[in-house]
């Protein structure tokens, strides 16, 4: 049985956002497209304004609109494989597969293996999960993956903390967060400062051909960096950032604004790499000190007074000294080479 | 075609007859010969295949997963503590019935680190929903490729061919290798039940609630069982096209009117049937049971090749710590209802060799009725006694196994 593709209908109008169809017809998105996939459809069980919804709508979109719709999709255990597949319902319309939690990307590999053995090489391979089994239980797979060079595009969700087993502490936490594991108690309330675990430099490190950060904020961005990514052969990794309105205590409506200031903070850099070089950087056209990104966020609740104010300037000024640090880095204040 | 081979060669070729779409393992002795081979004769293009190295035995599983839920072979091989590091996807490859075909070189499990042979690994994943072979011999180890991906393929099950560690991994015997043909005909081409297809798409590995685990889970149960009509129909298939004794669920050895009979698996009956023929030339009524199936276990076949035997031996190569044999568990829950004297022997743990005086000392002891239920077979009394009393003497006593060492080479056990 294969899926009817039934052509979306969008019911808003005169508006730029997802549908954005008063720019012309070659600019317009994936998401704007009638004819696109709906790769994971409506229905399934996530969070309003669940960040890693969107984004993975969003790139898996892209992914099939770039592929054809040639495309497998491997999923690690999370949020994102609960959500869409309760028994006996699912919201993949693409070949789905999730087998355990850590192992997404050797699923992938074996999946892109075992398609060109049998004379499918034309179908892609698309690995997903969240921060926790990409950062922490996956990583060892995932970096064999990347040093074997195999041909799959790997896409890590991070929202930035184990949230579909209640809000733990993952690697990709920021310092200060409160988790469940790193309550906002005690002397250093929120999760401690580590050294963190940068996935995309990690898989930079590799020097796998094509490494991008995007958030769900930026939908031109985040399809164009898909659809790059699927003229690549060999290893590739996109990073996005996903915000949990349940995780990060915010707002349903704030998901995409949370990644907008996440970018403009500094605090995510949006950028892509080749082969281990930096080549492109999403500017930050609206600088915002960290204060406007953490104040809307419960996680975050502790470093402010009940008027909103920074209570915990120490904290608060680490936070921003790591967000100026990116923003050298990466040279975010400058020009974009787009 | 006749050769003398390594058991390792000989089970990568037989590996390799089957055409193997993709083969992916991470290396652990005693398994390394098999994939060393296997890896060399796909860059020689001798066999066209996707040869993966992984990063880890979890990998190596999970790309084996990945590459079977896209409808191509898929193989792979461990032992021991590569097993254990993919055990997750063990049980996953299971539960998703998904036939991938594995060869486990059987290695004991640590600590003490120990890389020689044992029934450990093995044994740890009888129940995670794998078909579990054990060959006795080189020649079975070769024959029982074949069966497994023809079995996995019929019923979408994973197979795991059990060749215990450097007894047959690392021995060179003569193996007769058929032709290529032969295997073609042993095994179709494989058509999966469930495939990942852009044409068809469906969603493999959904999550499954208590409305219906309990389902899923007796409908595994069920298709497991069906091993147990389809291995001798196969069996008898390999036996006309290979034109030799091929696989069957057991395997009976002088067990006509004998009285006690050993029951085994893997190499370890080659010794017991080299015992029995000289007990039974000093006229003792006495033969041999070899479980090639293990799981899932033959039990009507088991209890009624044991139906008219008075005292039953098992010798194992592994045991559950904390209660006994796994085996002869198994063979008295076959044996239900039956007042059979069931006898355990544990053997060969960690390589030690089963020497055949040590056995013949056993069998006599059951013939007389004087043998003990369980019996840890060449146990060094003297070793473990020593311990215990440096336990009991010492709270802070120090780590056992290497106090066991110290004291077998006799430095300060006077102490």
């Amino acid at each position: 049985m294969s899926i009817e593709r039934t052509p979306v209908r969008f019911y808003q109008v005169g508006s730029f956002a997802v549908g954005n169809r008063l720019v012309e017809v070659e600019r317009r998105s994936a998401q704007s497209d009638p004819g696109r996939a709906n790769s994971l459809t409506s229905g399934h069980r996530a969070c309003a304004g669940c960040g890693e919804a969107l984004g993975a709508r969003y790139a898996l979109d892209a992914a099939m609109r770039a592929s054809h719709h040639q495309l497998v999709a491997v999923n690690a255990t999370g949020c994102l494989e609960v959500f869409s597949t309760p028994y006996p319902e699912t919201s993949w319309r693409l070949p789905w597969l999730h087998s355990l939690f850590g192992n997404a990307a050797a699923v992938a590999t074996g999946v892109a293996a075992g398609l060109r053995a049998t004379g499918r090489g034309h179908v892609r391979v698309v690995a997903q999960g969240g921060d926790g089994g990409t950062a922490d239980i996956g990583l060892g797979p995932l970096s064999g993956m990347f040093e074997r060079n195999d041909d799959v595009l790997y896409i890590c969700y991070d929202n930035e903390a184990y949230m579909n087993t209640g809000v733990q502490r993952s690697g990709t936490t920021p310092g200060a967060a409160r988790t469940a594991t790193t309550e906002s108690v005690g002397e250093h309330p929120g999760n401690r400062f580590g050294q963190g675990k940068d996935l995309p430099r990690i898989a930079m490190a590799h020097e796998i051909p094509y490494v991008a950060t995007a958030t769900v904020a930026d939908l031109f961005d985040l399809e164009s960096k898909v659809e790059r990514a699927m003229e690549i052969h060999g290893a590739r990794y996109l990073h996005i950032l996903v915000p949990c309105p349940l995780g990060w205590g915010s707002v349903s409506s704030d998901t995409v604004r949370l990644a907008r200031l996440a970018h403009q903070t500094g605090l995510f850099p949006v950028f892509e790499a080749r082969y281990g070089e930096v080549t492109s950087i999403t500017p930050i056209r609206r600088p915002e000190p960290v204060e406007s990104y953490l104040r809307l966020q419960k996680r975050f609740a502790h470093l402010f007074n009940r008027e909103g104010e920074v209570a915990d300037r120490a904290t608060v000024a680490l936070i921003q000294s790591h967000a100026s640090h990116n923003i050298t880095r990466y040279g975010l204040l400058g020009d974009s080479d787009d | 075609m006749l050769y003398q081979l390594e058991g390792s060669q000989a089970v990568a070729r037989a590996v390799a007859l089957c055409r193997p779409d993709v083969v992916c393992a991470y290396p652990i002795s005693p398994q390394t010969h098999i994939i060393e081979a296997l890896g060399a004769l796909v860059k020689s293009d001798q066999l066209d295949a996707e040869f993966i190295n992984a990063d880890s035995e979890f990998s190596a599983l999970s790309v084996s997963i990945g590459a079977s839920a896209v409808g191509a072979r898929a193989y792979t091989a461990t032992a021991s503590q590569g097993l254990l590091f993919m055990m997750e996807a063990v049980y996953n490859a299971a539960g998703l019935g998904l036939p991938i075909v594995m060869t486990l070189a059987n290695r004991a499990i640590g600590a003490p680190i120990n890389i020689w042979n044992d029934h450990s690994d093995a044994m740890s994943v009888r129940d995670s929903g794998w078909v579990q072979l054990f060959a006795e011999t080189n020649q079975e180890a070769v024959d029982l490729h074949f069966l497994a991906f023809a079995l996995a393929e019929e019923l979408s099950v994973p197979v795991m061919v059990c060749v215990d560690g450097f007894i047959l991994t690392h021995s060179i015997e003569r193996v007769d290798l058929p032709e290529p043909e032969v295997v073609d005909a042993l095994l179709p081409p494989f058509l999966p039940r469930q495939s990942l297809d852009p044409n068809d798409p469906v969603s493999i590995g959904a999550m499954v609630g208590p409305e219906a685990f309990t389902e899923v889970r007796y409908l595994a149960q069920v298709r497991l069982h069906q091993a147990l009509d389809v291995i001798p129909r196969l069996g008898e298939r390999h036996r006309s096209l290979l034109g030799r004794h091929a696989a069957q669920l057991i395997d009976g050895y002088e067990l006509d009117d004998a009285d006690v009979v050993v029951i085994a698996m893997g190499s370890v009956l080659g010794t017991i049937k080299d015992v029995v023929d000289d007990m039974r030339a000093e006229g003792h009524r006495i033969g041999a049971l070899s479980i090639t199936c293990f799981r899932p276990f033959p039990a009507a076949a088991v209890r009624e090749a044991l139906s008219r035997a008075t005292r039953l031996v098992v010798v194992e190569k592994a045991f559950s710590i904390g209660y006994g044999g796994i085996l002869s568990t198994d063979i008295s829950l076959a044996l239900r209802g039956l007042s059979t004297p069931i006898h355990e022997v544990i053997a060969g743990l960690g390589g030690r060799p089963v020497w055949a005086d040590s056995l013949r000392g056993v069998f006599s002891d059951a013939l007389a009725g004087t043998l003990v239920e369980t019996t840890f077979l060449d146990l060094d009394r003297s070793l473990v006694d020593a311990e215990l009393a440096r336990m009991a003497a010492t709270r802070r006593s120090g780590p056992p196994a290497e106090n066991v060492l110290r004291d077998l080479a006799d430095v300060g056990r006077s102490a």
